[in-house]
């Protein structure tokens, strides 16, 4: 096995052992996204002179036998919309172009403290507005397993990263998916925590009661590891959960015997593709061979989760999104007559396409006269999806499902049709307005050979239980040990 | 034609916490420009707001003091519009559930009692401040965000005020209150209390309300009161060349005493309000409510009261002390020391009030200590120097905080009771003014005083003067 192509844990031993060192194990990486990066196109900016310093500390302290952070060396990416303090923060938008916060987000310090080493930041849909990564106003990020094909999105540099082997572990955000779409795309590990899990501080806000940070890794334990090092309370964030952080490797190979796995008839009907749907029936057949019960469940709200969530998504993106007004930082326009002029041109130039679709979106639900039919109506209807999985989970352990209703499609497919582009995220939008905890983990191939992404949905807080069950599968299973073969061709360069 | 005025106002309260109401920014007034900053009220990308308990419990208490129903179930909304000076360009405020609602707060005019309903009070952060440069032609604006996140207290009250007395007692009442509860320090000089008004028209006798007109840029109580006056004549003017009254948004000019139009009913704006998604709400529940309570000081109305009665003082007399909390305390801080209500109510409310107001002091630190005052009072009663004397000492007091006795006895204030030395003085002054004593004896009573005069001018006012008066009667009646 190529160095690249280790596991956390794996370079963890090999570190802690000085079979490596830091900075040797940084400068492969940062030597790999040079020679790959540039059809992958998967980082912003990359932190090779932080990066280098910080490994050269860690190395000092394991030479010293110091005690390091638990991990210690390890390369990571980060998905541009989490703030890093004196470093380019762009939610890949060309409004913060130059904007460089004086802060860490709570990750970010978290990962510091724990010795990982950020590599640098990846590429996204625009404020995390899509399925594919496309709306990035800088790059457009190709899926390493075919580069003609989207990672998926909107933290599709973070998926490419890990899957490209230009990064060992990456940060992303999930408000409808986000996350758990491009690991499936990507045939990596993806894990949206519970909403209050993991500290919103620092992460650029999108629709605020939606996003929650999450994690891409080659496998499952490296997922509980990373999930390990992020999750708890942090004062800063009135919605994190003072609550404690159960050692998420502790029991990861329970197993599954005995448990109840639902399987909601909403989730595998019409328009699912059939690759992912046989990939799914032999998993969900693997999992009763390991011991699980397989019981047909109904989320019956599911229908309208699209339809509320680019209600709710949209009416707080519009406000989050306000106070990119060029006054105080980001990009101005250059030349404006008066105050109103200034705004209207800073944000008609700074903003793209989709960005300002969803605020127009947002502020129409929002308006006088509005907010009662769409806004509040849709919060209601939130409930009632909530509602149904709470329903469901009084008498199942989780819920398994398609992450993505298609293995893939190709860049440009549904650029130009948001309805479609919106449906992408089916799957995973309703887990985002109950707040409940998701993973997405490989389970098999498309006929083209694109990775197909299995979901596991659970209750509240039950992220352990979640990272069993996945790893019960993974452990049986060789799909998410398989690479994708990078093969450019001289009309993908740049 | 005959009008009715109808006014409602809408009051500002910046909160006297500490620090600012989502982040750990302080809240000092008078800083330079931008000192007073962090990424949160900045409004920078990826802060979140984290609410100030203390910032929340004044909150809950102006709205106990103003008789609100208080909210169980409370939360915060975004009320959107753009200006420079509001970082996120939405300032957290509450819309849809309201902390308190439903209160009223008690008025006294010209001696009368008077109920003002309160609609609702409510929690939201202050924006920031823009600096116009001077200079001819500038082109920009500079801002201000140190003020940026205060807690600011917002009372609506009910279009209960009818004339501009009701209006300037509802403004001392509730000054008064949130001085007293200590949510504010109500400096209106420095924007910590600010008013805004509405004022409709319509004809005597009729029940339902005239559009209604908004006035903001009130800076101080003068200006709301003049504001009134003016908006109440020109929407009388209105009414009577038959022109109906828009409902629009005026902005009052202090230096031209006018208002002028700052928006129409069209142009309002929509705010888009919407629950906070980064704070959660709030239950409150009546043990947090009872525990607020506990903290509630005695409130200037009931305070006026017991006053009167325990007391005996006049309704003029309490007014005047309980006009400023830090008076009444400091008139029961002297009773404990020495029970003379009234001599304690005649010193603070004449002879402390003028030398704080002819010397410009702050009231809030007052130069001499309620120790000091009962001393002297106590000196006056022994009769160890007259109450002419007194005024002087307490003059020196102020101006040096030294005790009353010794100023006394530094400069030999103490008065002279040496009934000996009296009458010797007496002596002399008599044979020294044959002719007056030859008219008191013809019937001209006021010879008596002249000469009680000119014995008291002998001893530099210190010769105990009911000693004079009796001694002298004495003599010239021999």
């Amino acid at each position: 096995m190529r160095l690249f192509e280790n596991t956390a844990f794996q370079i963890k031993e090999k570190i802690l052992s000085r079979e490596i060192c830091p900075v040797e194990l940084t400068e492969h990486f940062i030597e790999r996204i040079k020679n790959i990066d540039p059809h992958v196109q998967s980082f912003l900016s990359i932190h090779e002179a932080e990066a280098l310093k910080k490994a050269a500390q860690i190395q000092k302290k394991i030479e010293n036998a110091e005690d390091v952070g638990f991990l210690a060396g390890i390369p990571i990416a980060i998905k541009d919309n989490i703030c890093t303090k004196g470093l380019h923060t762009t939610c890949a938008s060309k409004i913060l172009k130059n904007f460089i916060p004086p802060y860490d987000a709570f990750v970010i310090k978290r990962l510091k403290e724990r010795d990982a080493i950020i590599l640098g930041k990846t590429n996204l849909d625009e404020f995390a507005m899509g399925s594919s990564t496309e709306n990035s106003a800088y790059n457009i990020t190709r899926n390493p397993w075919n580069l003609d094909y989207v990672p998926g999105g909107s933290s599709g540099g973070s998926a490419a990263a890990v899957a490209a082997g230009m990064s060992v572990m990456a940060l992303g955000s999930d408000t409808g998916g986000s996350v758990r779409q491009p690991a499936a795309l990507c045939g990596v590990v993806g894990v949206k925590p519970t909403y209050g899990r993991v500290s919103r501080f620092g992460l650029i806000a999108f629709g605020s009661s939606l996003d929650q940070i999450g994690t891409f890794t080659r496998d499952v334990k490296d997922a509980a590891l990373l999930l390990q090092a992020i999750a708890g309370h942090d004062s800063y964030d009135s919605t994190s959960m003072p609550i404690s952080v159960p050692d998420y490797l502790s029991e990861i190979d329970a197993g599954v015997c005995g448990l109840r796995i639902g399987i909601p008839k909403e989730y595998f009907a019409a328009g699912l593709n059939e690759d992912v749907q046989n990939a799914l029936k032999s998993a969900l057949s693997m999992y009763e061979q390991f011991g699980a019960k397989v019981i047909d469940i109904s989320l019956p709200h599911t229908e309208y989760a699209v339809a509320v969530y680019y209600i709710v998504a949209n009416a707080e993106a519009s406000s989050n999104l306000a106070r990119y007004d060029g006054v105080r930082y980001g990009y101005r326009t250059s030349k404006s007559n008066g105050i109103v002029d200034m705004y209207c041109r800073t944000r008609s130039e700074g903003f793209g396409n989709e960005v300002k679709r969803r605020i127009m979106l947002g502020n129409y639900a929002l308006s006088s006269g509005y907010y009662d039919a769409y806004y509040l109506k849709a919060s209601k209807v939130r409930n009632l999806i909530k509602k149904d999985f709470d329903l469901a989970f009084q008498n199942i352990d989780c819920i398994v499902c398609p992450t993505s209703p298609v293995p893939g499609f190709k860049i440009g497919e549904r650029a130009k049709n948001p309805l479609e582009m919106y449906l992408s995220d089916i799957y995973t939008i309703p887990a985002n307005l109950a707040g409940i905890p998701g993973i997405s983990l490989p389970c098999g191939f498309s006929k083209e050979g694109l990775p197909i992404g299995m979901q596991i949905l659970g209750k509240h807080f039950e992220e352990k239980k979640l990272l069993q069950i996945a790893y019960a599968f993974e452990r049986e299973t060789d799909f998410h040990g398989k690479k994708p073969i990078l093969k450019f061709s001289s009309a993908q360069r740049g | 034609m005959e009008y009715e005025v109808v006014i409602g106002l809408e009051t500002h309260a910046e909160l006297a916490t500490v620090t600012k109401l989502f982040c750990g920014c302080s809240t000092r007034f008078g800083s330079e420009p931008n000192t007073q900053v962090c990424p949160v009220c900045l409004g920078m990308p990826g802060v979140l707001p984290v609410m100030n308990r203390k910032a929340f419990e004044y909150a809950l208490k102006s709205a106990i003091a103003l008789n609100c129903k208080i909210c169980e179930f409370t939360n915060f909304d975004r009320k959107s519009y753009y200006y420079p000076d509001l970082p996120k360009n939405y300032q957290i405020s509450q819309n849809y559930h309201n902390l308190g609602i439903d209160g009223y707060m008690d008025i006294s005019v010209q001696g009368r009692g008077n109920r003002v309903r309160i609609h609702n009070v409510h929690l939201e952060e202050e924006a920031g401040k823009l600096i116009h440069p001077e200079e001819a032609g500038a082109d920009y604006s500079l801002v201000d965000f140190n003020r940026a996140g205060i807690p600011l207290l917002e009372i609506v009250s009910y279009p209960d005020m009818r004339n501009v007395t009701e209006v300037e007692s509802y403004m001392q009442t509730l000054r008064k209150i949130l001085l007293y509860t200590e949510v504010s320090d109500c400096k209106m000089q420095e924007g910590s209390l600010r008013f805004e008004a509405s004022i409709s028209l319509r004809k005597k006798g009729a029940d339902t309300l005239g559009n209604r007109v908004e006035i903001k840029n009130l800076n101080s109580m003068k200006s709301v009161l003049k504001a009134i006056d003016y908006e109440a004549k020109r929407q009388a003017n209105s009414l009577d060349r038959g022109e109906p009254i828009d409902r629009e948004t005026r902005l009052w000019d202090e230096v031209n005493e006018k208002s002028a139009r700052m928006r129409s009913k069209e142009e309002a704006q929509d705010y888009r309000y919407f629950p906070e998604p980064d704070l959660l709400p709030v239950v409150i529940g009546g043990k947090w409510i009872d525990a607020v309570k506990m903290t509630m000081p005695e409130l200037p109305l009931a305070r006026k009261q017991r006053f009167m009665e325990v007391f005996k003082l006049s309704d003029y007399d309490t007014g005047q002390l309980v006009e400023e909390k830090i008076l009444a305390d400091f008139f029961e801080d002297c009773i404990k020391i020495v029970d003379r209500p009234k001599a304690f109510c005649n010193w603070i409310t004449n002879d402390l009030l003028r030398e704080v107001n002819e010397r410009k002091l702050d009231i809030h630190h007052l130069p001499v200590r309620p120790k000091q005052m009962a001393a002297l009072v106590e000196i006056i009663e022994k009769g160890t120097i007259s109450s002419t004397i007194a005024k002087e000492v307490f003059s020196e007091m102020i101006q040096t905080g030294k005790d009353p006795q010794a100023i006394i006895e530094e400069k030999k204030l103490a008065q002279i009771s040496d009934e000996g030395l009296i009458e010797a003085l007496i002596v002399k002054i008599i044979s020294g003014n044959p002719a007056v004593i030859e008219d008191y004896k013809k019937g001209k009573k006021n010879a008596l005083t002249f000469l009680v005069g000119l014995v008291m001018k002998e001893t530099k006012g210190k010769a105990n003067p009911k000693m004079v008066n009796e001694l002298l009667q004495k003599k010239i009646d021999v």
